[in-house]
């Protein structure tokens, strides 16, 4: 028998009044798998990203995290099993950043030593100094921020990292840096990952398989290389165009032409 | 000034004690009622209008308004509610304090950053993991200013308690203020004013140390509070002797007869408490409800504000009369007359009376029309007013409203030649007059009595002790006594003109 998807969504519908966020979606995610979730703004991105930790509860459908149904554990329960980082960030400013690290791991009755070690582990693993540990939130700059951020999603080891545009808010080179960093990390701990952007090159470049959702349903479901040749969908060309057209005039540019 | 300072100490427990308990009740109402505001929009709305409504009715009224209501909810549900003293004050205050701290609680949740909630739900917190590591901390110093201007409120406020018989600061201005003894309305203030500028501070400490994460600041602020609290709670040892509550009104006699009654009782090995300062119409309820044992009150008062009666039987009918219908109605005694009045009266400088040959108003209403008449502001318009006129047919040359000071001067200056008097005030002494007899008997009397509640009725021990006293007080003494506690130079405390009048 085949191994059931690490994760399962089913027929998953979310009106706000006459407007479908999600419009009977499906998708299945494999383990390993680093998924981009791409759309322009209102296609329901995060609104489905939202359905997975139950921050939004769906009209119709399911979603199955390991085989087993969302709604079989109380949510806290099921969130502390889930990584989760958002554009916004919301490290507690009343904690320093070891605290906010190991968040996950008070929540659960984790003792304070192993807490402080596990926080020490993880500064590492997101590339910030071990003195970060005692800084409070309001010192650290936009880009050391979110490190701390998917540091606290990773502490609790969760199967499954949801991540809302985790780096819109960043200027454009620390975006980049810390997108790859975290792509480096995803293949190192093993993790499954869903993104969601609105930025297709971000998605092309850091995904191993992107999910094009337009009026809250899926338009285009394939590895970056091959969305990039046979992106058929005019709409979703639309969106690849953009990136593309860029690169091939900066190419131009370099060219001298 | 060595007297106020000595009754400092167990009003100041007092005030702690019930402005404590009040704040503690707001807080563990009002917060979570704030929190459950903060959840149900359509809530909050009313919710702030209905504690911002408690919260503009004055101080003073809602503290009166629990007496009535304690009486009839103790009465519907059978229940012995003490409608006087620590229970009216307690709940008056507490609902009083419940607006900043419910505003506040609102405030502080809708403050709150999304991004930082959306996170404490994201790394799956429990409801009261997100309410107990995320949401108070972070809204403390929001919260904390309202507990804060709740405490200073309360503390305030609890000044007022006094006039519903729960001892606090406020019997030191009270008492004060009604003598003219500024030194006691000054250690009153002074108090009450350190005292909420203590617990303010305390309270800032606590709320800088949260801000700083200084977790001495915050034990130091909870520790001294803590303690302030607990010291104030131990009840300095009650001895086997059964304690009388005995109340007063709140003017210069009253507190002089309170003192003077409490002196007796202590000489026959009661225990006291007093209840200053009462309304007139709480008071008579009080003794009746056995929310105190013992007070003085007078005739005239009693028979139209209780009995309602509007006729106007001479003084020996009026209190036998009296004294059997609150024994039937309330089971409450009248033991006796202290021996003199303390009614409406005509009076005139000695010598202008012996000169013109006055001795009774119907004398005076031969010389009306040659004379001013001074009255104090209500006169006038007082039914006591029209009765005597009509009886006598009293018609001066003129009649002039004055406040009570002016009055004596225009009398003693002889712009005015006759005045209406209370007869016991004891500037009648200090100016020489006197009071022109009634023999029509057209001003009600107001013989002061000594009325005992339903619990001390038949208490012979008890009456025992008091007896004495009936008869043994006569106007002139009474008079005198006044003087002394309302005079500017060489003034006493009621307590001792209360020695001097039953020495």
């Amino acid at each position: 028998m085949e191994t059931p998807p690490l994760l399962r969504l089913q027929g998953l519908t979310k009106r706000h009044g006459a407007h479908a966020a999600l419009d009977g979606l499906s998708l299945d995610v494999a383990a390993g798998t680093f998924v981009a979730l791409v759309g322009p703004s209102g296609s329901g991105k995060t609104t489905l990203l939202k359905t997975i930790n139950r921050l939004v509860e769906p009209d119709e459908g399911m979603v199955m995290l390991g085989g087993e149904d969302v709604r079989a554990l109380p949510p806290s329960a099921l969130r502390r099993r889930i990584g989760y980082v958002f554009q916004e960030i919301g490290l507690f400013p009343h904690m320093d950043v070891a605290e906010n690290i190991a968040i996950g791991l008070r929540l659960t009755g984790v003792r304070p030593q192993e807490r402080r070690a596990r926080a020490a582990e993880l500064l590492e693993r997101v590339a910030l100094p071990a003195d970060f540990g005692g800084r409070m939130p309001s010192a650290l700059s936009g880009g050391q921020a979110q490190r701390v951020g998917v540091a606290r999603a990773l502490a609790p080891k969760p199967a499954l990292m949801l991540m809302d545009e985790p780096f819109g808010a960043l200027d454009p080179v620390t975006r980049d840096e810390l997108g790859r960093a975290y792509r480096a990390l995803h293949d190192r701990l093993g993790l499954t990952t869903i993104m969601v952007t609105h930025d297709m090159s971000e998605a092309l470049l850091l995904a191993d398989r992107v999910v094009v959702l337009i009026g809250g349903r899926i338009r285009a479901d394939a590895p970056p290389a091959a969305l990039m040749r046979d992106g058929l969908d005019p709409e979703v060309r639309a969106l690849i165009d953009v990136p593309r057209r860029q690169a091939e005039r900066l190419a131009a540019l370099e060219r001298g032409t | 000034m060595n007297e106020a300072v000595a009754a400092l100490p167990e009003l100041l427990r007092a005030h702690i004690v019930l402005s404590g308990a009040a704040i503690a009740i707001a807080i563990l109402v009002g917060l979570p009622l704030a929190l459950w505001a903060a959840g149900h929009k359509r809530a909050r709305v009313p919710l702030l209008a209905l504690v911002g409504l408690v919260q503009t009715i004055p101080a003073l009224a809602l503290l009166a308004l629990f007496y009535p209501l304690l009486l009839l909810t103790g009465a519907a549900l059978h229940l012995a509610l003490p409608a006087l003293g620590f229970l009216p004050a307690l709940i008056a205050l507490a609902l009083y304090a419940l607006l900043p701290i419910v505003r506040n609680g609102v405030a502080a949740r809708e403050g709150l950053d999304r991004g930082v909630l959306e996170a404490a739900d994201g790394v799956g917190m429990t409801r009261r993991q997100r309410l107990w590591l995320v949401e108070l901390p972070l809204g403390a110093p929001v919260l904390l200013a309202g507990i804060r201007t709740a405490a200073v409120w309360t503390i305030g406020a609890a000044t007022l308690a006094t006039t519903v018989g729960q001892p606090s600061l406020g019997n030191l201005i009270f008492s004060g203020l009604q003598t003219e003894n500024w030194i006691r309305v000054l250690v009153g203030c002074a108090a009450a004013a350190g005292l909420a500028l203590v617990v303010d501070g305390l309270l800032a400490l606590i709320e800088t140390g949260l801000a700083r994460r200084s977790p001495w600041r915050v034990r130091t602020g909870l520790g001294l509070l803590a303690a302030g609290l607990a010291l104030a709670l131990i009840q300095p040892g009650r001895g086997p002797a059964p304690t009388i509550v005995i109340g007063a009104k709140n003017f210069s006699e009253q507190y002089i007869l309170a003192a003077g009654l409490a002196d007796r009782l202590h000489a026959a090995g009661y225990r006291t408490e007093l209840r200053e300062d009462l309304g007139s119409a709480v008071a008579y309820r009080a003794v009746a409800a056995g929310d105190i044992d013992v007070y003085v009150d007078y005739s005239g008062t009693l028979w139209t504000n209780v009995l309602g009666r509007t006729d106007n039987p001479p003084a020996p009918r009026l209190r036998a009369e009296l004294a059997e219908a609150l024994a039937k109605r309330d089971g409450v005694r009248l033991l006796g007359t202290l021996g003199f009045e303390n009614a409406y009266a005509l009076a005139m400088r000695r010598s202008r009376a012996q000169a013109l040959g006055l001795s009774s108003i119907a004398d005076l209403a031969r010389a009306a029309p040659r004379l001013h008449l001074a009255s104090d502001i209500e006169f006038l318009s007082r039914p006591e007013w029209r009765s005597v006129r009509d009886a006598y047919g009293l018609n001066f040359a003129g009649t002039r409203s004055y406040s009570p000071t002016f009055m004596y001067r225009a009398i003693a200056d002889g712009s005015a030649d006759v005045l209406s008097a209370f007869s016991s005030d004891g500037r009648i002494a200090a100016f020489d007059l006197v009071t022109l007899s009634d023999p029509k008997h057209a001003l009600p009397s107001y013989e002061a009595v000594l009325l005992v509640s339903p619990r001390r009725a038949h208490d012979e021990r008890f009456l025992a002790a008091l007896r004495p006293l009936i008869g043994a007080i006569p106007i002139e003494r009474m008079r005198q006594a006044n003087l002394m506690v309302d005079r500017d130079s060489d003034k006493k405390s009621p307590e001792e003109a209360a020695r001097w009048l039953l020495e």
